[in-house]
């Protein structure tokens, strides 16, 4: 693990700040997530992959943005309009081998980054048994990138479910429909700034708040 | 005047009714090979596990397009999760994939425990606990897939068999945990409570009888001409189809690739077990029935080694700022904080009032960064994908979940084969739809 991956820590009993607060009316908090990067030598057999990766994709330099090393995972940020061209590299070079497309999912860096929607694709490579996850991020304003669906078919579901819940368009992608919503529903609700509903009770008219506007202990 | 040609008989009167060029739009069609049909299968439907939905395209009695609709059993979880903190996430994980509550659970602890860095903390017992009760999971999830698909088949005894059996099993969760799904039972940093003398009499008296058990179910399947007939050469996937769809666990293992995570990629302490991964080269429904069968004799193994390696020690994680502060005990009216527990946070340690106060009110802070930890569930690998702010409540959680990728090889098998084999290629996936709606 790097240095930089130390990105929090404890202070005072249980991180208390500021003013203490206990009463639970600062309601809930979002910290912003750090922008962690890592130099060489990355440690492990991340230094191999990342090699192999520049060897076998010219592009290398113009392509990733940057390399995190972090609990011991490898991630590469890649330029959105790369993904599909870095995927393919991955799968078919027979240093890399990642066979498997295990998972693609999105995050929203709310109020932390400005490119806020992020795409992670784990990769596992069964030849040599590594994982590697490649991320990008992409603005909510123009939510675009390169479908990998004809290097790993198994995404097809996988960027619907990213495309439900985040709106990020894939493009190329076959049919991107939502798939876990239903059709004619507005809004992709995995956002950060999704509106969440509240509960009416019947009590004077009064309303359980939504979950983000509770009385909470931080 | 008549309009159509008209003769008597001994029922009466028989009008023939043609028109137009009606007998020419007839003779252009064959019926047996152009009559195309569209059929909507589920999403209510005995044999569809669940809420899915298939849109088949028949020529007669074969499946020409197939379409899947997912999603009607959708509750949000992962969004639900985000406004938890990070020990009441084991309450929502652990109603994704009902059939494998301890997997959903599992994954989920080892997550949050990688982006603590407390992996090497975890107390010995209650990884053994972990292994034990994963493998128990196991069997019974397999159980449910053997009864299910018998009956889908036609077996309708085997039915009744595997759910006497994952009853068995699922007293034993009850006797551990308290409850029989969906228990909440491995936390971040161990597991709730230990377990009990009486459990682990149970679990060796289901270890006596339950090789005797699986021998019955193939002598009841494996010679049976129809179970041949309706699993042999059906729903055929080999390894570069698996592996394109992302196909994983023991459809994956049937066409011939020994992919086990708990082999390949061990957690939990799984390299230090011994136990085999079953294959088959048949890719066929009935390879992943002798797969599956056969993962039920290997559990048995691991559970066999569980038991004699299990000393007494902690179940929790020592770190005081992390483990969950209960102890629980089992009362009258089922499982609470025990007496003692009680008796010592209001009556002898303020420094222990204030730990339950803080970690039940508040919980405990996760470093910022993220992780994805994946483990060999009974569909495949489950994979979680978790990522912190460095806040008290997970800011993101995503499960890659067996049965929402395994899915889409439903089309890949069904199309070209008949109708009735749509049903036992579905059911060779083992999909649950709790786990690909989440």
């Amino acid at each position: 693990m790097s240095e930089d991956s130390v990105v929090s820590s404890e202070h005072g009993m249980f991180g208390v700040g500021g003013t203490g607060d206990t009463s639970g009316f600062g309601g809930l908090q979002r910290l912003a997530v750090p922008v962690l990067e890592s130099q060489r030598p990355f440690g492990g057999d991340f230094d191999e992959v990342v090699d192999a990766l520049e060897e076998a994709y010219p592009q290398f330099g113009d392509a990733i943005e940057r390399v995190v090393v972090d609990r011991g995972e490898l991630t590469l940020h890649i330029v959105p309009a790369k993904i599909a061209e870095v995927c393919q590299v991955m799968r078919d070079d027979m240093a890399l081998r990642y066979e498997l497309l295990s998972s693609v999912s999105g995050v929203d860096y709310l109020g932390t980054d400005e490119r806020r929607l992020h795409v992670a694709y784990q990769l596992t490579s069964m030849t040599y048994r590594r994982r590697i996850r490649l991320e990008c991020a992409v603005t909510a304003q123009d939510p675009h990138l390169p479908s990998v669906t004809n290097i790993y078919p198994t995404a097809d579901w996988q960027e619907r479910e990213t495309y439900d819940m985040f709106g990020i368009i894939f493009d190329g992608h076959p049919n991107l429909t939502r798939i876990l919503m239903p059709d004619d529903w507005e809004g992709h609700p995995q956002r950060k700034d999704y509106p969440l509903g509240g509960v009416p009770v019947e009590y004077k008219g009064a309303e359980i708040p939504p979950p983000d506007q509770r009385r909470t202990y931080r | 005047m008549s309009y159509a040609p008209e003769r008597e008989t001994t029922e009466g009167r028989v009008f023939t009714v043609t028109g137009g060029d009606w007998a020419d739009v007839v003779g252009a069609h064959d019926p047996v090979h152009d009559e195309r049909i569209v059929v909507n299968m589920g999403p209510q439907h005995p044999s569809t596990h669940g809420v899915l939905r298939l849109v088949l395209e028949l020529e007669g009695e074969t499946v020409t397009d197939c379409r899947l609709v997912v999603g009607y059993l959708h509750t949000g979880i992962e969004k639900n999760l985000e406004y938890r903190n990070w020990t009441q996430g084991s309450t929502f994980v652990t109603r994704m994939d009902y059939l494998a509550p301890i997997f959903n659970e599992t994954g989920y602890s080892l997550a949050v425990e990688k982006l603590l860095g407390i992996v090497e903390q975890i107390p010995d017992r209650a990884t053994t606990i972990r292994v034990m009760m994963m493998e128990l999971n196991r069997i019974s999830s397999h159980l449910v897939w053997l009864a299910t698909t018998g009956m889908e088949l036609g077996a309708l005894s085997m039915m009744i068999y595997g759910f006497r059996e994952r009853e068995f099993i699922l007293d034993i969760f009850e006797m551990i945990t308290g409850l029989r799904m969906n228990m909440a039972y491995v936390r971040p940093g161990g597991v709730a409570q230990d377990v009990p003398a009486e459990a682990i009499k149970k679990i060796k008296e289901f270890l006596g009888f339950m090789p005797k058990r699986l021998n019955e179910y193939e002598d009841l399947l494996s010679g049976q001409p129809i179970w041949l007939a309706r699993t042999k050469g059906v729903a055929v996937l080999d390894v570069t189809g698996c592996l394109a769809l992302g196909i994983t666990g023991p459809v994956l293992r049937s066409a011939g690739l020994g992919w086990d995570l708990r082999k390949t990629m061990p957690y939990c302490g799984y390299e230090t077990y011994q136990f085999d991964v079953p294959t088959s080269d048949d890719a066929d429904v009935w390879g992943r029935y002798q797969v599956r069968l056969n993962e039920m004799r290997e559990s048995l193994k691991i559970i066999q080694q569980c038991l004699d390696r299990l000393r007494p020690g902690a179940i929790m994680v020592e770190d005081k700022k992390i483990a969950w502060p209960a102890q629980l005990a089992m009362g009258v009216d089922g499982l609470g904080n025990s007496l003692e527990h009680i008796a010592k946070i209001m009556g002898q340690s303020m420094e222990s009032l204030i730990h339950h106060f803080k970690l039940v009110t508040e919980g405990f802070r996760v470093p910022a960064g993220q992780v994805y930890v994946q483990i060999e569930a009974p569909r495949g690998e489950l994979g979680v994908h978790a990522v912190s702010d460095g806040g008290t409540r997970p800011y993101r959680v995503h499960y890659r979940e067996p049965s929402f990728v395994n899915l889409q090889a439903i089309p890949a098998m069904a199309e070209g084969g008949l109708l009735a084999d749509v049903i036992a290629g579905g059911a060779s996936l083992d999909p649950v739809m709790g786990g690909c709606d989440r």
